[in-house]
């Protein structure tokens, strides 16, 4: 009954932030509606009985993406730009919507196999075993380690000021 | 109602929907940039509600991973932005056509 | 006599025209004689062949010597083949045209000397004997048609002689595209007889022809497309302007190819397709018309003209309308049934070349004659001679006895072929008769014109000869005499000859019998009187020629305007209707929908391709957007196939 209530609330919640997102003219409150936009995710998490992801959620995307992408709003500053609209508005509004409207019919026209019992208890344990123990997900896991690596380093090489070598 | 799988399906493929009209039609390249993020955190839901009603762990570590994968991205794709803006002096998507005929 | 030497006939004077024109020219051009004297060897040579073969063929089987065909090349089912033949006809043709090329080769060796182009000319005129031997020796249309597509060109190479005279050339171009008009209806008859009876052979066609197995509609198509080339190169109306002009060139050129030889190819080719004539009643009639009508339309014309040459092409052209008259009316004999087949055949053949034969000897005298005249004089036109028969006793007399010859007067040869034609005309088709004796008047007033305005009275010309000797008009050298002189001789006893006969008919009169008849008289008193009356206006000066000009100006000026007819054909037909009328919409349909087409195509790519450019926008979300709607494409796909 809680988790019904918690659902529909935050799911509204995260809709509308999206939608605030893409209709907001000022590009800073975009960015904030954005966040609430993540928070609401990791509500939806909590709900999910997905606790360790939630605080995942917020440290990762709350706490750097909105944080470096605030930052990169902040240096990009246009002359009073903000965030219009460009010429693919309809295309776009036409194939978001089929999009939609398809994903909705395949959804709910498909026999979704459930299990008996959903989840439930800590999963931080889970999801280490998932990952550490024998026949795990270790590889991936190396892989992702090497990826932030590059990314890190990507960064670095090309915000770098070409003056001093 | 309960609320069950199809309910955070429907969610996830709206915030996709919605990540995508705001990624093809949005002109500055950092709100493009957002709309992404969202469109990963709608995967991300669908992933979860899947881990959760299926039962199994796997969902919640393949959203890890996909987070992972979402700051590399918005820490490259900015720094991109950030780079073009020192050239340009524009983040205006529609003028980033170096590539036209 | 073996089939070697009988195609050496034609073979000799090509080897000429090769060695003139590859060795001679080339490398001996500072003794432009040697030229000279290959033609005349290489000719002599042919006329020496010719003798011979003329004398086998008349103790050959069927006067026949021989009919060979080589196989040249074969496209699909159609076989093309080099086939020669020596028959009577084919026999009296050559000695024909050897003897008279031979007389004027050793004529210009003197009348062009001096010449520039002197080896030139003598290329071209090897090249020129060739071809007609070859005409006149073919046994297939098609072979026949490469020959006489040969001849034509050396009528061009031959006119357009002095080409930087711009007269010249234009004279060499028109004679090309009038006798080209014929040429064409010529080959769509050869083509269509073709797809009518599969075959070129002219054996093979006469049979096809007489049997009746091409008849009809068909056989008159053909036979008068193969009228319209003999038009072409014979002159007769309408295709006749191109003759005159021709005139043009060195008179002995004249005298060969636009008087004895190369115009005859026509009558020769509807002697040798006569039962193809004969054998359609439309056909036929139109040869005889044209040819009666060409005959009395000339002689008009040359009644007016003051260039002697040009009374002289007149003249020819009335000649070969006779020569056509003679086979039209014995093919209307023997379409009316008067005559059978087999008489048929060979009497009109006889008639027509017995006339050719003479007419042939006397014109070319003529025309070497007048040729002599000018040498003396510098110049054709009559009206500035005069007199010149103290000064060139030879030339004036062998001129009165081509002339004599020329209308008709007995026992010379004229008056013998002239009667044969008569008497067929009057039996079958008597309005020609009549229409034929009145020409004959008019041949002979106008010949004895030229006679007595060139040769009688006083010396009417203001400077000497071209020669700048300041002692007067002289007689020609011996080299131009001698031709005449041989010539003059064959003019008188050559209707002695029993043409007639050897070509198979039973035609010769006899000589001292043919004055029983009255018809001999009658063609005698019109002959007569056309020189009586030429003599009272040009000599007596009974009636002055002035005063009868005067008194019948419009008619005297149609005729000196030759009836308008170039004009017709050339600022109307030509420049009205072809050039400022069809041409300007053809021009149109080519600019417009040819080019159209094409531009149109490369149009259309240029902006289709401009419209598709658009996609590749360098723009990022375009190619977003591409690739969502690739993605609802997809799984609309499996949707659907699923």
């Amino acid at each position: 009954m809680g988790q019904q209530v918690a659902f529909w609330i935050l799911a509204l919640l995260c809709v509308g932030a999206a939608l605030a997102v893409v209709y907001v003219r000022d590009i800073f409150r975009v960015a904030l509606f954005m966040v609430l936009c993540f928070l609401a995710v990791a509500g939806l998490y909590v709900t999910l009985n997905a606790d360790f992801l939630a605080a995942a959620q917020i440290l990762v995307y709350v706490g750097a993406i909105g944080v470096l992408i605030i930052f990169g709003i902040m240096l990009t500053r246009e002359s009073k730009r903000g965030s219009p609209t460009g010429k693919l508005r309809p295309a776009a509004m036409l194939v978001a919507f089929l999009f939609m409207a398809t994903m909705i019919a395949v959804i709910v026209g498909s026999e979704w196999y459930v299990a008996s019992e959903p989840s439930s208890g800590a999963t931080t344990t889970q999801i280490a075993q998932s990952i550490f123990d024998k026949d795990g997900f270790i590889l991936a896991f190396e892989i992702a380690a090497a990826l932030l690596l590059a990314a890190v380093i990507g960064a670095v090489v090309l915000t770098r000021d070409k003056k001093d070598k | 109602m309960s609320v069950g799988l199809e309910h955070y399906l429907v969610l996830a493929a709206i915030l996709f929907s919605i990540g995508l009209y705001g990624a093809l039609a949005k002109r500055n390249a950092i709100v493009i940039l957002m709309c992404i993020e969202i469109m990963l955190n709608a995967v991300n839901i669908a992933m979860v509600a899947f881990a959760h009603y299926v039962n199994v762990i796997a969902g919640q570590v393949f959203t890890i991973f996909i987070m992972v994968v979402a700051a590399a991205e918005v820490a490259v794709g900015l720094a991109l932005i950030i780079t073009i803006f020192r050239n340009r002096k524009t983040v205006d998507a529609e003028k980033y056509d170096l590539m036209k005929w | 006599m073996p089939n070697a030497a009988i195609i050496s006939i034609i073979l000799l004077p090509i080897c000429s025209f090769l060695i003139i024109s590859l060795v001679l020219r080339p490398f001996f051009n500072h003794r432009p004689k040697l030229s000279a004297y290959t033609t005349i060897t290489a000719i002599a040579g042919s006329l020496i062949l010719s003798l011979w073969a003329l004398a086998s063929v008349s103790g050959a089987e069927h006067h026949v010597l021989t009919n060979v065909s080589y196989h040249w090349l074969s496209i699909g089912d159609t076989v093309i083949e080099l086939g020669f033949t020596m028959d009577s006809l084919a026999a009296i043709m050559v000695v024909t045209v050897s003897t008279i090329s031979l007389l004027v080769q050793i004529y210009s060796l003197g009348y062009m000397k001096g010449d520039g182009g002197y080896a030139r000319y003598f290329a071209f005129m090897s090249l020129f004997t060739g071809s007609m031997l070859g005409l006149v020796m073919a046994n297939n249309l098609l072979f026949l048609f490469l020959f006489w597509e040969g001849v034509g060109l050396c009528s061009y190479l031959l006119i357009g002689f002095w080409f930087h005279k711009p007269s010249a050339a234009r004279a060499a171009m028109k004679a090309f595209f009038v006798t080209r008009l014929g040429d064409f209806g010529f080959l769509v008859a050869v083509i269509f007889l073709y797809a009518k009876t599969g075959t070129f052979n002219i054996g093979e066609l006469h049979e096809a022809a007489l049997a009746g197995t091409l008849g009809g509609t068909a056989l008159t198509v053909a036979a008068i497309g193969i009228f319209s080339g003999a038009c072409g190169k014979s002159g007769q109306f309408p295709l006749h302007t191109w003759l005159p002009d021709a005139m043009e060139g060195p008179t002995p050129v004249s005298a060969l190819i636009h008087a004895a030889t190369m115009v005859t190819a026509g009558v020769y080719l509807v002697a040798r397709m006569f039962p193809v004539f004969a054998s359609s009643d439309t056909a036929i009639m139109v040869v005889a018309a044209i040819g009666g009508f060409t005959a009395i339309f000339a002689a008009s014309m040359g009644l007016v003209a003051h260039d002697v040459k040009r009374v002289l092409a007149y003249s020819t052209i009335s000649q070969l309308g006779y020569m056509m008259l003679g086979l039209g009316a014995v093919g209307m004999g023997y379409a009316s049934g008067h005559l059978d087949e087999h008489t048929a055949m060979s009497l009109g053949v006889a008639v027509a070349i017995f006339h050719l034969f003479t007419h042939a000897f006397f014109k070319a005298l003529l025309f070497l004659g007048s040729g002599s005249a000018s040498h003396a004089t510098g110049t054709f036109d009559m009206m500035k001679m005069g007199g010149l028969r103290k000064a060139q006793p030879i030339t004036y007399a062998t001129f009165v006895i081509g002339s004599l010859s020329l209308a008709g007067i007995w026992p010379l040869a004229g008056f013998w072929s002239k009667e044969g034609i008569l008497h067929e005309a009057y039996h079958y088709v008597p309005v020609l008769f009549w229409v034929a004796m009145i020409t004959v008047f008019m041949t002979a007033f106008y010949m004895f014109r030229a006679v007595f305005l060139t040769f009688h009275g006083t010396y009417r010309g203001g400077e000497a000869d071209n020669h700048g000797h300041s002692h007067g008009l002289h007689e020609s050298p011996k080299v131009m005499i001698i031709p005449l002189i041989v010539l003059a001789t064959l003019a008188v006893v050559a209707g002695w000859l029993p043409v007639g006969n050897f070509l198979g008919a039973h035609t010769h009169f006899s000589f001292f019998g043919v004055l029983s008849g009255w018809m001999a008289w009658v063609s005698i008193l019109f002959g007569v009187a056309g020189i009586a009356l030429a003599y009272l206006i040009y000599v007596r000066k009974w009636l002055s020629a002035d005063s009868i000009r005067a008194s019948l100006g419009p008619v005297h000026t149609t005729l000196i305007r030759k009836y308008f007819i170039d004009e017709l054909y050339e600022r109307f037909i030509v420049m009205r209707v072809l050039i400022n009328g069809l041409f300007v919409i053809l021009q149109w349909i080519d600019t417009h929908i040819v080019d159209g087409v094409v531009n149109g195509v490369a149009a259309v790519t240029i902006r289709t391709g401009g419209v598709i450019r658009r996609l590749e926008t360098g723009q990022l979300q375009v190619y977003g957007l591409a690739i969502a709607i690739g993605i609802l494409a997809i799984i609309a796909c499996v949707f659907i196939f699923s």
